[in-house]
């Protein structure tokens, strides 16, 4: 079986020009799902998600069905969705926004009904204008067609859909910082426990949040089946996902592939997809699942793209971004990159993140710019065991939210892995790739 | 109790009670430094981490942020936790300065602390520190050094949380936050001191101290402020005999820590760096301001003491420091300086004279309220028991009836705050008791109290009142009866040509909360005056209502003025002993102790003046006034009356602390006495508390304490207190007053006493037996204090005659106790015309006060005076806010600012009471507009 023969669950209409318009959704089976979950019971709408076992799209990969069941019984519930995809190489919420923005408005109007909440919110990127505009426009034609607001479809069921735009904070894609964003306030993630929104979320109410990506699958795991899903994939990563491929491969974009049936060489090499690395240039390392999650190297790419295949290899799929980093790269140089991302997007809310990741890319700067020193290698790894101790995976953490050992992950793989390189940009006083 | 496992050992914690705490109870201190036993917590600064055992093995967790669980097991010293912490103090030391040599919070700082405690000791950070301008003013009074800040949120949680500010919040991200203000609004809080006290590190500064001294070279007892009548315990620090700050501590029952700006910024007026030179005759304030600057930095640079310098500006004869220094005899219009023997003797010559003239009730004394309890007493007996009058009154016509105050059943802050309904009869509580404001506000937030809110205009309170009420001048009485249920009252309420001010679903669900709680029960009521255009009686008579209508409900009186309780339970008030009984009912006793006692009830403030001033026929004329620590002429309500009274040519006597307008302009002879924090004794709070003042500093030149100044005045009037000192003062006292009965100074330096006692003493005694332990990064810069309670000195006031002749008396007299007999007559308000707006003037915290006047950080801080009244009647007018508008009375008038306010009810106009109204009217220039014979002020606008 070719590696592009399993169906296209979320991606189906971006071949289109029109993809995001009402009339095309409506010609290729939009609203579709929605129609029939209106005239099942929302219990047997939950347990279709259920059983399709979806994993969440958004990067901690919970599975929804287990999220949705969680959720508190109380008078006022809340649906959130988070679209405030914002890391570096990390695109597939974008194209799907900007591309099927019905598919997505489907998906969060049947998990409405299946939950029963009082009020959905789509909390957007800042930065995404188009996507601004193409979901707010979908939404008010959705009002229009009826799909949304009272009474939809004659159902008795309503709800309101409102999208809200991000200020452009990395930290409010963290679920509780984009509450607490989405109530009015700083977005400082809220600290842990409670664990999860579905006990204390939006204003204080019950509120499940789902990623984009999760909320597109909602429509064909209804059309389909919940069976039919789980049936893609292997394991417990079930169905397909879109595949965020950056760096320096042939033809970097998103891809949506069966779990676990594809593996990261599929992935990079194979002509239909990555099209290989970038001119003559060998792979020299990747990043799974975001620019948080610890590095593989080349030996690790036969690796079956899986949320425990990943995981039990010490890292994440994450965000379903694969970032490629081929010969002629400087791991110094990317690290740093990295961290100074995570510098500038710490909240500043608790010590080891805001302090320590501005420390880390001090030092970073001057080992890249030849003014390192060989004690520093040792001082980065025991900043970073002070942020995340042990430096391991699953990591622990000193700090409120996970953005605090996000930090550690590139340094530590950069030091573990190319040990070596640091060394050569520490004798030589500066960077042999320039 | 729940038991969990700490470090090894079983140990018990409340339920609810956060790992924080209970480690620290249990005697293991786990280092912090967001974490504020008075506030919610928020993990933020991550030095707290210790390790949780849950169900995934050992978790590094917040102990400020996780409840104690039955069963926990905790781990607060293990090689990951002491790493975490190390890790995390590095962190915090990282981009902060380390520029502690010239930082106020060197020798008392959490951070330079827990360095030495926990940091690895040594920064491996070599790289370039965050930078930002420093420092800034975020306000009049404090500097923010956003370098230094370690981001904990103290101030804003403080801010936002506890004052109900949000002035102050994070911007920026990363390592670029920080505490900033919004663009337009600076951070003006009246509690902004505080944040300055639990910042853990000196990024928070207060301009009066800021570079003042090192902490080390400060001195410091524990006292209780007496800015107002609310009681806060505070730590008074000096150098070199120069108080240089004021800290609150953390008393459980008053002030839980906190303290307004004024109570810990008035000390400047103590030391009286500098003159207010708009408030004083300008030939003495050019005088004084010539003096003050050169004083204020050679006492310090020079390190000589403040007698020895003052001995130097006697020599000129000058008020120096704004404070006086020196008795003085007014010649040939001239106060001029003079011995204590030629001022004592020219005061008792004039007041003997007056007595000669006019019998014991020519002479009249107003004030008192400044004093500690033990100089009021020797005041009560040198006025009552030696000249013989009862015209006597602490209270300057801004009160409540005495027999009112102190009669009606007590309620205590803390009863106030378990109130199940809350009603406030008063004025703006954070304007006039802005430390009960806290509480209250804190205790209706908290959901389980509904606060029922009566006030000419909004408060700060308004917002979370379960129902406000609007009351129109005279309409309070009314109001009080359609609360409880008077149909016919909330009826005439509508009989204004605008209508009623009330609304009428807000009345509903006052009247419903109230009768949920039949009889009162459950009820709280604090009563003050809203104000004082309006007749005291007003007040009294709505009080009356209430109290009638709910026999169970319970009272806290909001007096403002520092021991105006004291005074009054001395007996400084018509009609009254020491120790709340009343002139006929203590009489027995007091002959007794005294000799002899007036033989019937005397002239309230009011009256004194009104007497002086010629407009009363009949009964006593006064023709000697004493002036305890009071001027009429800013405090009385009426500005005319007290100015014909004081003009009259009757004799004055001031004993005073500070330059005032009536002293300087009317008093004949004039006597320094000590103020806050230069003397020992006692001070009676809003409950009826009784704690301890701990003298820090000596007073300047030739001041006394007030006791002293009644004595020798006694004894030069041919009588004899019977005290050589405030010991004596004491222990007669506590035997003769029966209020205060068995309010030894033994009891009073017991642990029991910490967070002082309420009298009469059963009621409380020993309820907070349980004193925590300061926490040094709760309160930076006060665990050192010494907590009161040192043994008493022994030996004192056995020589006491009156002591002997008390204790072979029975029985003490009852106390007053209010019968539900109301006044001699019910009010009548005249009605309102279309034409007129009635006058509301309330209090200010910052107002032309010499406290204020005489701080020179607080002065500019006293508000613009602008007539503030509904859109509706300035729209009639043709006004808009700016514009200038004449407020005209029968009494006078002033032309002011006029500002749209849709909280004032239509037909009322709102003006600051005690606020400088500019060149036309300073001093107090709504005062110049009332009319106190009159229940009601109206007024007319008029376009300028």
């Amino acid at each position: 079986m070719a590696i592009t023969d399993a169906p296209k669950i979320i991606t189906s209409r971006l071949g289109y020009d029109d993809s995001y318009t009402l009339e095309r959704y409506l010609a290729t089976g939009g609203y579709a799902g929605l129609r029939k979950a209106l005239s099942m019971t929302p219990e047997a709408v939950a347990a279709e998600v259920d059983a399709a076992s979806l994993l969440g799209r958004g990067g901690a990969g919970f599975p929804a069905g287990r999220k949705w069941s969680m959720l508190r019984k109380n008078p006022l519930t809340y649906l959130v969705i988070n679209g405030d995809e914002s890391e570096p190489a990390t695109f597939k919420d974008h194209m799907l926004i900007e591309g099927d923005p019905h598919e997505i408005l489907e998906g969060v109007l049947i998990s409405a009904y299946a939950l029963q909440v009082s009020q959905a919110f789509i909390y957007l990127r800042g930065e995404f204008a188009l996507g601004l505009e193409r979901l707010q426009t979908a939404l008010n034609e959705a009002y229009a067609h009826g799909a949304v607001g009272t009474d939809i479809f004659g159902s008795g069921f309503s709800l309101d859909v409102v999208v809200h735009p991000g200020a452009g904070a990395y930290i409010c894609g963290e679920e509780t910082a984009l509450l607490e964003s989405l109530e009015g306030k700083r977005g400082f993630p809220r600290i842990k426990p409670p664990y999860f929104p579905a006990a204390i979320g939006l204003y204080g109410e019950p509120t499940v949040v789902n990623n984009v990506e999760t909320m597109a699958n909602i429509p064909w795991i209804i059309n389909n089946g919940g069976a039919a899903f789980a049936a893609l994939g292997a394991g417990r990563s079930t169905g397909t996902r879109l595949f965020a491929l950056a760096g320096h491969v042939r033809k970097p974009g998103n891809y949506e592939l069966e779990m676990v049936k594809t593996t990261f060489r599929d992935l990079i090499y194979a002509p239909v997809l990555g099209g290989g690395i970038r001119g003559s240039n060998t792979l020299k390392a990747f990043i799974p699942g975001g620019v948080s999650a610890p590095w593989f190297g080349p030996d690790q790419v036969d690796l079956p793209l899986g949320q425990d295949e990943v995981g039990d290899a010490g890292s994440m799929l994450g965000s379903g971004s694969v970032v490629v980093m081929d010969s002629d790269t400087c791991m110094v140089r990317a690290a740093w990159r990295i961290t100074k991302f995570f510098s500038r997007e710490s909240c500043g809310q608790c010590t080891p993140c805001r302090e320590g990741s501005g420390w880390l890319e001090r030092i970073m700067y001057r080992i890249e710019n030849g003014v390192g020193r060989e004690e520093d290698l040792d001082l980065l790894m025991d900043l970073c065991d002070n942020i995340s101790p042990g430096v391991a995976w699953p990591p622990q953490q000193t700090t409120i939210c996970v953005l605090g050992p996000s930090i550690p992950s590139s340094i530590a793989s950069g030091i573990r892995m190319f040990r070596d390189e640091f060394l050569v940009h520490v004798k030589e006083g500066g960077c042999p790739f320039d | 109790m729940l038991t969990f496992t700490l470090d090894g050992r079983e140990v018990t914690a409340k339920k609810g009670e956060l790992l924080i705490a209970a480690a620290e109870r249990a005697g293991t201190y786990i280092p912090r430094f967001c974490y504020h036993p008075r506030m919610e917590p928020v993990g933020m600064c991550r030095m707290c981490l210790v390790d949780v055992e849950g169900p995934r093995g050992a978790t590094l967790t917040p102990a400020c942020f996780v409840a104690v669980t039955d069963g926990m097991v905790v781990d607060s010293a293990n090689e990951r936790v002491k790493k975490a912490q190390d890790g995390v103090l590095e962190f915090l030391l990282a981009n902060h300065p380390l520029d502690c040599p010239v930082c106020d919070k060197g020798g008392e700082c959490p951070l330079q602390d827990q360095t030495l405690a926990y940091g690895p000791g040594e920064s491996r950070f070599i790289e370039e520190k965050r930078h930002f301008e420093k420092p800034i003013a975020i306000s009049d009074l404090v500097l923010l050094d956003r370098e230094r800040c370690i981001q904990c949120a103290r101030c804003t949680r403080f801010a936002s949380d506890v004052a109900g500010e949000a002035q102050i919040d994070f911007a920026g991200r990363g390592e670029g936050v920080e505490v900033a203000t919004f663009p337009t609004e600076p951070f003006s809080s009246y509690f902004s001191g505080n944040t300055v006290q639990i910042c853990p590190v000196g990024a928070l500064t207060a301009t009066p101290y800021r570079f003042t001294a090192r902490p080390w070279d400060l001195d410091q007892v524990e006292s209780t402020c007496t800015a107002c009548s609310v009681g806060c315990r505070v730590a008074v620090q000096s150098s070199q005999n120069r108080l240089t700050r004021l800290l609150g501590i953390d008393s459980e029952p008053v002030n839980h820590g906190w303290l307004c700006d004024k109570g810990r910024f008035a000390y400047e007026s103590v030391n009286g760096d500098e003159v207010d030179v708009g408030l004083l005759p300008s030939e003495l304030a050019d005088e004084a301001v010539d003096v003050a600057p050169a004083t204020a930095s050679q006492v310090v640079s020079l390190g000589v003491s403040r007698g020895q310098f003052l001995g130097e500006v006697h020599e000129t004869g000058r008020f120096e420091h704004g404070r006086l220094v020196e008795p003085r005899v007014r010649k040939e219009g001239e106060l001029v300086p003079v011995s204590w023997g030629e001022a004592l003797a020219a005061a008792a010559a004039g007041i003997a004279a007056a007595k000669q003239a006019g019998g014991s009730g020519a002479v009249a004394l107003i004030g008192g309220a400044r004093l500690t309890n033990e100089s009021a007493y020797a005041w009560a007996k040198l006025t009552k028991g030696v000249v013989g009058t009862d015209s006597v009154d602490a209270q300057l016509g801004d009160g409540l009836p005495a027999d009112l105050v102190l009669g009606l059943p007590r309620a205590t802050i803390d009863e106030a705050c378990g109130a199940r309904v809350l009603v406030t009869l008063a004025g703006d509580l954070r304007e006039e008791l802005p430390v009960l404001f806290l509480r209250l506000r804190e205790a209706v937030l908290g959901g389980a109290t509904a606060l029922v809110e009566v006030s000419p205009t909004p408060t700060a309170l308004t917002a979370l009142a379960a129902a406000s009420l609007r009351t129109r001048p005279g309409d309070a009485p009314l109001l009080a009866k359609a609360l409880t249920g008077d149909a016919a009252a909330a009826t005439a309420l509508g009989a204004h040509p605008e209508g009623a001010a009330v609304e009428p679903g807000a009345l509903e669900t006052a009247r419903r909360l109230l009768a949920a709680h039949p009889g009162g029960e459950g009820v709280v009521i604090v009563a003050g005056r809203p104000s004082y255009a309006e007749s005291g009686e007003v007040a009294a008579e709505a009080v009356r209502n209430l109290a009638a209508a709910l026999p169970e409900a319970t009272f806290l009186p909001a007096l403002r003025r520092g021991n105006v309780f004291g005074a009054l339970d001395m007996g400084l008030a018509p009609g009254l002993l020491p120790g709340r009984v009343s002139l006929d009912a203590g009489r027995e006793r007091f002959t007794a102790a005294w000799g002899s006692v007036p033989a019937g009830t005397g002239l309230s403030t009011a009256d004194i003046l009104a007497s002086m001033a010629g407009e009363r026929e009949g009964g006593d004329q006064v023709r000697a006034l004493v002036l305890l620590g009071a001027d009429p002429l800013s405090d009385f309500p009426d500005r005319a009356v007290a100015e014909k009274a004081l003009s009259a040519g009757h004799f004055v006597v001031a004993v005073t602390g500070h330059p005032s307008e009536s002293v300087d302009a009317h008093a004949d002879v004039v006597l320094p006495c000590a103020v806050s924090h230069e003397r020992p004794g006692t001070t009676t709070n809003i409950e009826g508390r009784v704690s301890r003042l701990g003298p820090k500093i000596s007073a300047p030149g030739f001041a006394w304490p007030d006791w002293m100044i009644a004595a020798e005045l006694a004894a030069a009037l041919g009588g004899d207190l019977g005290v050589l000192s405030d010991d004596d003062l004491a222990e007669e006292l506590a035997l003769a007053a029966p209020a205060y009965a068995g309010l030894t100074q033994k009891v009073l330096h017991s642990d029991v006493a910490h967070d002082g006692i309420l009298v009469p003493l059963s009621r409380d005694t020993g309820r907070h037996l349980d004193v925590e332990p300061i926490d040094p990064i709760a309160l930076p810069g006060v665990e050192s204090v010494e907590r009161q309670g040192a043994p008493p000195r022994v030996g004192t006031g056995s020589g006491v005659p009156a002591v002997a002749r008390i204790a072979a008396l029975g029985s003490p007299p009852p106390l007053l106790a209010w019968t539900g007999v109301g006044g001699a007559e019910p009010l009548h308000v005249p009605k309102a015309d279309s034409y007129s707006l009635r006058l509301v003037a309330g209090r200010r915290l910052y107002d032309a006060g010499s406290s204020v006047t005489g701080s020179p950080s607080l002065t500019p801080l006293v508000p613009v005076l602008v007539a503030r009244a509904n859109p509706y009647d300035l729209d009639r007018l043709g006004a808009v806010t700016g514009d200038r508008v004449k407020v005209r009375s029968a009494r006078g008038e002033l032309i002011l600012a006029a500002e749209a306010d849709g909280g004032v009810p239509r037909g009322v106009v709102a003006i600051d009471f005690n606020v400088p109204g500019g060149e036309s009217a300073p001093g107090n220039a709504a005062a110049t507009l009332i009319d106190s014979r009159q229940i009601v002020t109206d007024v007319r606008l008029e376009s300028v």
